[in-house]
């Protein structure tokens, strides 16, 4: 069938446009409050302290960036793969309005100390209102495109994108139940080790759904789109992705091993966990596959280099994550900076990575022009690609070093080492952390400036043409 | 078919999320805060100690503090203070649990059985200016929580949470800082269940002399112990802090050692016979002792 002659894009820039701005505060916040740890005395004001500032860091990181550079992008795939324009860009247009608005409180009121602290659902009751509207209002607007679309076949991105639909709502909502106090303040309906388990039932699926499915739907879409080779085995893909889908939900507990929880949910989230190895590599190898016979794109390409780059954090990460579920090395690790270490090669390498080279990608579709500059691309590469390791690789030998501290005992059972003394062994890591941020922050401006130029230079050819 | 029904699509996947949603989130309501659980001696949060909770909340402290103690040796040892490992009974009154997911400070959820001074002195002044009694430490100084408590919600909060309270109760919250609040909450942690403190406090008089007279042998354990133990107070010099001077201490040897163990509850200090043996015990005297010439 043949494509339609207009699709509906102005959303798609808006939202990948803010979603860089919110993504750019959640790294700068990151830089700010890592440098806090290394000398507590920039704590200078109740809203800038490092208790309220963390949340901020993640709920931007997690929602205005990775959230609101999903809906722009899926938009923008979803048009694509149903060969449909979208259903409403009225709706789009509002949707990206609330996000903006919703993101803006969420930094105003946690930096007021308006926090429920369950972690990634920091927001009271009446924002995750609003984020919960802002995500069915997109739901509908992307189920309605595929119900309507013209294309029969649904293209296994599109699964991923519909899997997150419902997951995200059913997470979202139900982590949030609670009885207002009043507009500012609510206490959750569960209590004690019941709210701990559906809090982590939620935070590792929010991983699943959040940041895993959807980066994996843009994957799926454009390495095919960049390369010119379709995906290696669209069964392998299926067969991955409701493993993927169905194994995820039981590993919540492995956040809480050692824990009150009971020990079968702990066990059970601790096979599972290790489970998931396969249907993770699923993705992973079905992108190496991809590759076969033209992996010479890798020098040739600078997409390619992102996208695999990411694919391969995603198989490592996948790889790490089993490991760190696994009861004792858990009891090793668990409460220190190794579980940083860990998310941050998901966040800034994985799912980063795959956004970035989408959005180089749309947005040169979408503006039909080249990108400004490949050079800068690449140093922008480079940058992000060293920052995101010296963060990870510090953060994983300074967890090592504190949980071992922490661990290690005499002959008699006592223990050898002092809590302080354990932070002030690992200190020295958080001052080279920070200095990650900085480098990761730069190789972001280097994007920035790029994309910005990109637009401009757009703009520049329409003038010329009129 | 799936590959061309949304509809049915989106509905199959909804039915398997929910199958290992149903197995480990759902049916654990079941029993979790059932009876099978439950500790009689677990109390509800009086209105003080539940604003303290939720300014707690609000400075995000669950951040940096974790509140479960790990059915490890280790977690045990440096955290229990006496009472353990946590069990799921204890947390039936928190809503939300803070059980947090990163120690950047240490574990808070027996920190109420280890500073007994009823003003909670120690809390004061590490809460106010961390460094002035942990100089390593890097928190936060919360000198701005010595603003007045806002108690508007205090009674809703109670009725909301369905815990009980008495005028006494509310009262209670008169005149209150926000640091008095928070230092209720702290002193309340982990103090709720049995700990085996009778046997400090019927502790007979040392047998025994000294027997680590020669210090050389032990410093660095003792060194080690005292860091642990003592320097919050103290000073990491032994210089004297919240508590007093204890560099080359005159008293003797024996005093010294019951002193350490029963604790002097009117000025705040713990006793450490729950958490220490004999003989560390003997080895903090010798240490404490220790004067100047021989550092």
């Amino acid at each position: 069938m043949k494509a339609p002659t207009r699709y509906y894009d102005e959303s798609v820039k808006g939202f990948i446009t803010w979603s860089i701005i919110w993504g750019t505060i959640a790294v700068v916040v990151g830089i700010l409050i890592s440098l806090q740890l290394a000398w507590p005395q920039l704590n200078v004001a109740p809203y800038l302290t490092y208790g309220r500032l963390r949340p901020i860091h993640t709920n931007a990181g997690i929602f205005g960036w990775g959230i609101g550079c999903f809906i722009g992008m899926f938009f923008y795939i979803t048009q694509r793969l149903t060969k449909t324009p979208l259903w409403s860009p009225g709706l789009a247009r509002v949707t990206l309005w609330l996000f903006n608005i919703g993101i803006a409180s969420a930094a105003v009121t946690l930096a007021m100390g308006i926090n429920r602290t369950k972690e990634y659902a920091e927001l009271e009751w009446p924002l995750a209102v609003v984020v919960a509207i802002i995500w069915v209002l997109f739901s509908i607007n992307v189920f309605m495109t595929i119900l309507k679309r013209k294309e029969e076949l649904m293209y296994i991105s599109l699964w991923y994108i519909m899997a997150a639909l419902v997951g995200v709502t059913v997470l979202y909502v139900v982590n949030n139940l609670g009885v207002p106090l009043h507009l500012f303040k609510s206490y959750p309906i569960f209590a004690g080790t019941n709210d701990a388990n559906v809090q982590w039932w939620y935070g590792h699926n929010a991983v699943a759904m959040v940041l895993t499915a959807p980066p994996l739907a843009l994957f799926y879409y454009f390495l095919p789109k960049v390369t010119g080779n379709p995906i290696y085995s669209h069964r392998m893909g299926i067969i991955a992705f409701w493993s993927l889908i169905f194994m995820y939900l039981w590993t919540g507990a492995h956040h809480l091993l050692w824990t009150p929880i009971p020990d079968w949910i702990q066990t059970v989230a601790m096979a599972f966990s290790v489970m998931l190895i396969a249907p993770s590599w699923g993705a992973v190898f079905n992108g190496y596959l991809t590759m076969n016979g033209k992996w010479e794109q890798m020098k040739t390409n600078y997409l390619v280099k992102f996208l695999i780059c990411g694919i391969t954090f995603y198989g490592l990460q996948t790889l790490q994550g089993p490991m760190q579920a696994i009861r004792t090395f858990s009891a090793f690790i668990h409460y220190t900076d190794w579980v940083p270490g860990h998310v941050h090669m998901g966040t800034l390498g994985w799912v980063s990575m795959i956004l970035f080279a989408s959005i180089y990608y749309t947005v040169t579709k979408i503006n039909d022009t080249e990108i400004y500059s490949i050079k800068l691309a690449n140093t922008h590469f480079w940058l992000i690609l060293v920052g995101q390791l010296i963060y990870s690789i510090t953060m994983w030998i300074a967890g090592v070093q504190q949980g071992s501290m922490l661990l290690s005992t005499n002959p008699d059972g006592s223990l050898h080492y002092s809590f302080m003394e354990t932070m002030v062994a690992i200190l020295p890591y958080y001052k080279i952390r920070a200095i990650s941020g900085v480098i990761y922050l730069a190789g972001l401006v280097v994007f920035i400036y790029n994309i910005y130029k990109t637009f401009q230079k757009d703009a520049s050819s329409q003038t010329a043409k009129v | 078919m799936l590959e061309k029904n949304p509809v049915i699509f989106i509905i199959l996947a909804f039915v398997v999320i929910m199958v290992g949603t149903a197995i480990t989130m759902i049916a654990p309501f079941k029993w979790i805060n059932g009876a099978g659980d439950r500790i009689a001696e677990v109390k509800p949060y009086t209105p003080l100690q539940q604003e303290g909770r939720d300014i707690y909340m609000r400075e995000g402290c669950n951040n940096c503090h974790s509140q479960t103690v790990r059915t490890l040796a280790a977690d045990v040892e440096r955290y229990g203070n006496g009472g353990g490992y946590s069990k799921s009974g204890e947390f039936v009154y928190d809503r939300p649990h803070l059980w947090g997911s990163r120690r950047t400070g240490p574990d808070l959820a027996r920190i109420g059985l280890k500073y007994p001074d009823p003003n909670g002195a120690w809390h004061r002044k590490h809460m106010a200016d961390p460094r002035s009694v942990v100089p390593a430490s890097n928190m936060p100084s919360y000198a701005f929580l010595n603003a007045p408590l806002s108690t508007t919600y205090s009674e809703r909060k109670m009725k909301l949470l369905k815990f009980p309270y008495t005028q006494a109760d509310l009262d209670e919250l008169k005149g209150k800082t926000e640091m008095d609040a928070m230092i209720a909450y702290l002193r309340k942690l982990g103090t709720d269940i049995p700990v085996k403190k009778a046997e400090a406090a019927t502790l007979p008089a040392p047998a025994q002399k000294n027997p680590f007279s020669d210090l050389k042998a032990v410093k660095e354990e003792a060194e080690a112990l005292y860091k642990q133990h003592c320097a919050s107070c103290h000073g990491e010099k032994r210089e004297g802090n919240l508590g007093p001077a204890l560099k080359g201490s005159a008293k003797s040897d024996s005093e010294l050692f019951t002193l350490i163990a029963k604790g002097v509850e009117a000025n705040g200090m713990p006793g450490f016979r729950s958490s220490l043996d004999d003989q560390k015990l003997w080895k903090l005297v010798t240490y404490i002792k220790l004067g100047k010439q021989d550092d």
